[in-house]
């Protein structure tokens, strides 16, 4: 499968570093990622005053908006995981949109980006779990009662790595799946403009992924936060 | 030998093709459960609009989860199929 015209990419092999920027286009797009999500943080904090402006504004209804919806779901105990869950969802929908520029390629359309967002995810939960519960967070995984321990535990354990799985591949599935539609459209009836309903969908797409990502990340981590049944 | 091989392939490359279109009759009735007691409970409530549509959008994306583990599946086997290097130097290639 080969990659269609990447601007970035082009950009790297005047350089000289072509070999790798066509193994590797997922990590380039994921800094320039990295650097348009940096510029406008620090462009939106400079001036913070207290009658917000355009830019402040925007930025204010969309961390607050994201801050009020995660601490509905965890209580407010929860408040304190707010910025790692916000920046997941912030960098995602940043790395989706961007795929639906022309001439760039979407860092989540790469398993290795959606695998390292999924795994930070479920080892956190990890973490919040033995530093709630400390050594009794094994009683997540125990079950009720003593003697279905054997019975409970592996299944357990295999929905724990089955989140991993799941969250990993539902994103990329989702972007992957975009990027092969957008190119074998484009390839059969590009002249006819056919792709573009296809990227008015892409918008809605990537919006919901990471919306749904966010969602199951603050799930997780309440789950791991409250008393085991 | 070449033979066996090609048509290996081409099994491989049906069961894809059939695999995404199961998975997707699936996943259409799924969704239409889902979505058919959204609009009722819309239907009946129009106040609670608001919540019924951020819940439902948060199902439908769940099920169309299952339904993409199944195009992942296909698209392995079209295009990163395991034995490609086999099947490619059984074919003389």
């Amino acid at each position: 499968m080969e990659h269609p015209y990447l601007f970035f990419v082009k950009l790297f092999e005047l350089i000289g570093l072509g070999h790798f920027a066509h193994a590797y286009p997922h990590v380039i797009y994921s800094w320039i990622v990295m650097a348009i999500l940096i510029v406008f943080g620090y462009l939106a904090a400079k001036a913070v005053t207290l009658i917000p402006t355009k830019g402040q504004n925007f930025f204010e209804i969309l961390v607050s908006g994201l801050e009020e919806f995660s601490v509905s779901v965890t209580g407010e105990e929860g408040r304190w995981l707010f910025p790692i869950v916000g920046t997941v969802f912030i960098y995602i929908a940043a790395c989706n949109l961007i795929g639906l520029v022309p001439g760039f390629y979407p860092p989540t359309a790469s398993l290795n980006t959606t695998l390292s967002c999924a795994l930070v995810v479920v080892i956190y939960t990890h973490i919040i779990g033995v530093k709630y519960h400390g050594a009794k967070y094994i009683k997540h995984f125990l079950g009720p009662v003593w003697w279905m321990i054997p019975i409970i535990l592996p299944i357990e354990i295999i929905g724990h790595l089955a989140r991993i799985l799941s969250l990993s591949f539902r994103l990329f599935g989702n972007m992957m799946g975009h990027e092969l539609v957008l190119g074998i459209l484009f390839f059969l009836a590009g002249a006819f403009f056919a792709p573009l309903p296809i990227m008015a969908l892409g918008i809605f797409v990537a919006l919901v992924q990471a919306f749904v990502f966010f969602l199951l990340s603050i799930m997780y981590f309440t789950g791991a936060m409250e008393h085991a049944h | 030998m070449e033979a066996t091989a090609l048509s290996f392939f081409i099994a491989c490359v049906t069961a894809a093709g059939f695999g995404i279109a199961i998975a997707a009759f699936g996943c259409g009735i799924g969704q239409g459960l889902g979505l058919r007691a959204a609009v009722e409970g819309i239907a009946r409530n129009p106040e609670s609009s608001g919540k019924v549509t951020v819940t439902l959008l948060i199902g439908l994306a769940m099920i169309e989860s299952l339904c993409i583990y199944a195009l992942v599946v296909a698209l392995i086997l079209i295009y990163a199929h395991p034995q490609a290097a086999a099947i490619a130097g059984l074919l003389g290639h």
